[in-house]
């Protein structure tokens, strides 16, 4: 039996991913962890978030889970979810600047305040509800049909320095990076414990997921 | 590509069954509430809430075994609204599997609550219910004000303001409830739906008067609503939640179909 380790760093609710995996994927092993060495032990790995980018890397870096982050993303398939996404990046300007972990190059900022579509009718932020995502060829978007809606609810995104990196694209207005992919690390700003058949579909494909590309 | 806007069923919840009224008089049994999220889910809505107006506290515990079961077999957004009062009450709704709470009473009688939970939560799962009747005469200038228990008891806290400020402690979505329009079928209070949506920087779900698609329509293009709620057109199967999104992408409103 294969084993997925959701890391627990006490921020926010982590049962609906467990049960969103549990679902996606009914013989798998889905343990909510902290501690490190269950953690380094499971096959792969679910690191998600929701809240602000500096209490979470405050909470990571108080428990030594920075160290094992680093780690599992050398070794084994890691998905990060939404918050879970931006820490992978060298530094984001939300509550100043704070330090990320750096696995993927690149800055996470703020949408703008004065956003508007093409009718002219201001954007809302958070970025909040069903978008779509266009996707990059990778394994994790097997059999999810091109351009399916997502859920999403963020008002920060990432700017990879390196644009190959980019596995997924969604625009508000413009277009910003909603899915990264370096090796065996895979990344969404999306929820895909919110976004039913298609955001299941992907979180079966991860936990089908050699970690190749 | 654009974000849809999102259409959102809403389960009126008393002692564990769906039950709806006009003006709050005429309750009819629409159901058990898992069945009937369960269907919302297959017909495709965007999010469900849950607003349980159990009377009494002994059956608060109704609502958490409700939203355990919907959150472990449906994986789409879910709201629960109703008596949410202390950081508590919001740390079980969340453990239970709801993604957001509604706080509605509790942010009029002490609105550093809201703030308290944003900064606990985050803002993501922080929804202030407003529930707004018009004050203002015919011919003087618009003004709704905010009322609770259920439209009974009046604050005189003028609406749009108190969108504003809610904001400003952290809330991260409105849903707006218009008290004259609330159950009588004729459609959401647009004026005040626009006016809150313009004022605000977060998304504005619309809510009250419900009783044809096109209403659902008008609350998004006259309202600029970003979501829209309803109950009673929906629990009596009169359309299914994929007939309403079919209608509003027929009037050019970008939907998830």
């Amino acid at each position: 039996m294969s084993s997925v380790a959701v890391i627990d760093y006490g921020m926010g609710n982590l049962h609906s991913i467990a049960k969103a995996l549990q679902h996606a994927a009914p013989e798998v092993d889905v343990q909510i962890v902290s501690d490190a060495d269950m953690i380094l032990r499971a096959d792969r790995v679910v690191f998600p978030g929701v809240g602000a980018i500096r209490d979470c890397m405050q909470a990571l870096n108080q428990s030594g889970l920075s160290a094992v982050i680093q780690s599992v993303a050398k070794t084994k398939p890691l998905l990060g979810i939404c918050l879970g996404m931006q820490a992978l990046l060298t530094d984001s300007e939300e509550n100043g600047i704070t330090n990320g972990l750096g696995i993927l190059p690149g800055h996470v900022v703020r949408f703008s305040d004065d956003l508007k579509d093409s009718d002219g009718n201001k954007l809302k932020i958070p970025h909040m509800g069903w978008n779509q995502v266009h996707q990059k060829p990778h394994p994790l978007w097997n059999k999810i049909p091109q351009d399916s809606r997502f859920y999403f609810v963020h008002s920060y995104y990432a700017i990879p320095d390196d644009l190959s990196v980019v596995s997924g694209t969604t625009d508000y207005p413009g277009a910003f990076a909603s899915a990264l992919a370096l090796d065996n690390v895979f990344a969404v700003q999306f929820h895909p414990e919110k976004s039913q058949a298609v955001g299941l579909k992907l979180l079966t494909n991860f936990l089908h997921w050699d970690g190749l590309v | 590509m654009s974000l849809a806007k999102r259409i959102i069923p809403c389960l009126d919840v008393d002692n564990g069954r769906v039950v709806k009224g006009v003006k709050f008089v005429d309750i009819r049994d629409a159901g058990d509430p898992v069945e009937v999220a369960r269907r919302y889910d297959r017909e495709g809505a965007d999010e469900i809430t849950f607003l349980d107006i159990t009377a009494t506290h002994d059956n608060r515990d109704t609502i958490v075994h409700v939203v355990e079961q919907v959150a472990s077999e449906v994986f789409i957004p879910l709201t629960v609204g109703g008596g949410i009062r202390t950081l508590d009450d919001i740390r079980r709704m969340l453990n239970a599997g709801a993604d957001k709470v509604g706080i509605n009473s509790a942010a009029v009688a002490n609105p550093e609550f809201v703030r308290e939970a944003a900064e606990r939560f985050g803002s993501q799962c922080i929804v202030v219910a407003i529930d707004a009747k018009k004050v203002s005469q015919p011919g003087e200038a618009d003004r709704w004000e905010i009322f609770t228990h259920g439209g009974r008891k009046a604050t005189g806290i003028e609406a749009i303001g108190w969108a504003k400020k809610m904001v400003g402690y952290g809330a991260g979505e409105i849903l707006l409830t218009s008290m004259d329009r609330d159950g009588t079928r004729e459609g959401f209070d647009l004026r005040l739906t626009r006016a809150i949506s313009e004022a605000v920087t977060v998304p504005v779900i619309a809510s009250g008067g419900v009783g044809c698609l096109d209403h659902l329509a008008d609350g998004v293009i006259e309202g600029k609503a970003d979501a829209v709620l309803a109950a009673s057109i929906f629990h009596f199967a009169e359309y299914t939640i994929q007939q309403a999104k079919e209608h509003m992408a027929t009037r050019g409103i970008e939907m998830r179909l």
